[in-house]
């Protein structure tokens, strides 16, 4: 999932979509000066990664952002990280006092 | 205390510190299991030494059922120690042993007044997503509280 964030255009897919989703892909691809196929292209592998999700409407496709698993990602680096805190301050402890 | 600094991107956490102790205390306190463990929390078996794979059991209070492997990967005496292994692989009835490991490197360096101690876990890129979904399960059991305790006890101890 995060190596699917890890491009330019794709960071901005899930920007313009997390302040304004859920969009069209004409409505992501507007003012970007990349392709509609591109856009497609990138939606594709931000879906495959659980990052967004889409949806028909009528005749055309929908893209949304899949909140909860992003949320998720970054709650368990959050995790780790204070973890990694809480035993620094355990190896501080032990050395210093 | 001085803050840590601290460093996130998506595949890799970063913390960066300064020990006021010489770099061989430091280097003796990660490179010997037993004083690994005293810190860390866990009862080592064995020694730490390149290409081993030394197991024991944590010691935070609930959690001792809990067997943790470290998978040791490069020593470079007062440079830089690292392992392998699952990050917050504490749920027993998971076999978490065909799943990516993460690196964790500690680096050290000279600092004014004593030593300056990098520590990078990287590869988080790599875990699937339902161990991300697991591992807040089980901080909602109360890890992180575990942890604080035991921070407590070392100190005042």
């Amino acid at each position: 999932m995060f190596a699917a964030l890890g491009d330019g255009t794709r960071l901005r897919l899930v920007t313009r979509l997390s302040d304004g989703g859920p969009l069209s892909i004409a409505r992501l691809s507007d003012g970007t000066g990349v392709t509609r196929q591109a856009i497609t292209k990138h939606l594709k592998a931000l879906a495959d990664a659980g990052v967004v999700r889409g949806k028909r409407r009528g005749r055309e496709r929908i893209w949304e952002l899949q909140t909860r698993r992003l949320e998720m990602a970054s709650r368990y680096l959050n995790e780790v990280s204070g973890q990694w805190d809480a035993a620094i301050g355990r190896l501080r402890a032990f050395l210093e006092d | 205390m001085p803050a840590t600094d601290s460093q996130t991107s998506t595949d890799r956490i970063e913390k960066r510190v300064t020990l006021h102790v010489p770099r061989s205390r430091v280097w003796r306190a990660l490179t010997t299991a037993g004083e690994f463990g005293a810190w860390f929390g866990v009862k080592l078996e064995g020694a730490f030494a390149e290409g081993a794979a030394v197991r024991g059991r944590l010691t935070f209070k609930g959690y001792e059922h809990v067997m943790l492997e470290v998978l040791v990967d490069r020593i470079q005496p007062e440079r830089l120690f690292s392992y392998r292994w699952h990050p917050y692989a504490i749920d027993p009835r998971m076999d978490y042993s065909a799943e990516p490991t993460t690196l964790v490197e500690f680096h050290l360096d000279e600092a004014a007044g004593g030593t300056q101690l990098t520590i990078i876990e990287s590869g988080f890129d790599r875990l699937p997503a339902s161990r991300r979904a697991e591992a807040f399960r089980m901080n909602e059991a109360g890890w992180n509280g575990q942890a604080k305790k035991l921070e407590q006890y070392v100190i005042a101890g």
